[in-house]
């Protein structure tokens, strides 16, 4: 059983170790926001891009500032089952209303 | 006579009280409370991503969105949390002084999101979109109201934390407060990330 002084396995960033990281997210959001000028780019290839932003800057986020890099694993895993619980359902929701098929974006267009 | 007294640990009082893993109760509540909220969002992104390009009358996503703007929203969001950071670090360290400062940024910040929300609400609906006018609007308004929502119970949150500091009530005794209250905020931030590429830069 993991005591008081276990709950923060490591030190937490420092003030300054904080701004880099905000630079960081802030210079992948001027990236994002770089792709809408981007007039010839197709959908698909917006999603390849932007989507491992998304996930990058989304862990960042979550591993520093909200400290599950440092805590206690158990806060980690509680986190990420509901997470992956709730993508793996609306997955197979989108799936089963045919959002991914050719057939719904021949509807779109 | 009896003493009724209830001696309360030294690690509890610091830290909250711990649950059978040695945890604390409330952080783990909170997390608990954001891994659910994690299917409250997943619904309602899904649900737009489904009906967003299916109204047949009114104006679409491309006839609205104004993409510099919410950029820059997005941006005061994501620089709330290091704000936010900050503000858990300082009360870690005992400063009071800074972690009012950086709370009442953090709660500043929250609200200029706001502002531009209620702008963008306000625009699109003179641009003729209503929550009823179709399909997209409903689905729109629901999923980044539900967000805005969560942004104003943030800043409800540290204000409450801002009047606690005030009345000399918030000290690093307290600091696991400040970590909930910043956790809560943090997830708010994040759920703004998906919404914001998958809702306004992916077309």
């Amino acid at each position: 059983m993991s005591t008081v002084a276990e709950e923060h396995v490591h030190e937490h960033p420092s003030d300054l170790q904080y701004v880099k990281i905000a630079l960081i997210l802030g210079v992948i959001t001027a990236f994002e926001v770089a792709t809408y000028f981007w007039k010839d780019a197709s959908t698909k290839l917006l999603v390849v891009i932007l989507f491992p932003m998304m996930t990058a800057k989304f862990l960042i986020v979550t591993s520093y500032f909200m400290h599950l890099r440092y805590d206690n694993p158990l806060f980690r895993r509680i986190f990420f089952f509901g997470l992956i619980l709730a993508a793996v359902v609306f997955m197979i929701a989108l799936t089963a209303f045919n959002f991914f098929s050719d057939d719904y974006l021949r509807f779109l267009q | 006579m009896t003493d009724t007294t209830v001696h309360v640990p030294v690690a509890e009082a610091v830290h909250g009280h711990r649950s059978a893993t040695g945890l604390s109760n409330t952080k783990l509540a909170m997390w608990v409370y954001l891994g659910s909220d994690c299917l409250l969002f997943g619904s309602l992104i899904s649900t737009y991503l489904l009906l967003r390009h299916r109204a047949v009358q009114g104006p679409g996503p491309k006839d609205v969105f104004d993409i510099p703007f919410t950029s820059v929203s997005s941006f005061v969001l994501l620089m709330s949390s290091l704000t936010m950071a900050l503000a858990v670090a300082s009360i870690a360290r005992g400063d009071v002084q800074r972690n009012r400062a950086w709370l009442a940024t953090t709660a500043m910040l929250g609200g200029v999101f706001i502002g531009g929300q209620v702008y963008e609400f306000t625009t699109f609906y003179r641009e003729g979109l209503g929550y009823t006018t179709n399909i997209f609007g409903s689905a729109f308004y629901t999923l980044t109201g539900f967000h805005g929502i969560h942004v104003s119970v943030g800043i409800v949150m540290l204000m409450s934390l801002l009047v606690m500091s005030i009345r000399g009530n918030l000290g690093p005794e307290r600091a696991e407060a400040v970590e909930v209250v910043g956790l809560y905020w943090h997830f708010v931030d994040i759920v703004w990330i998906v919404i914001f590429t998958v809702v306004y830069l992916i077309p």
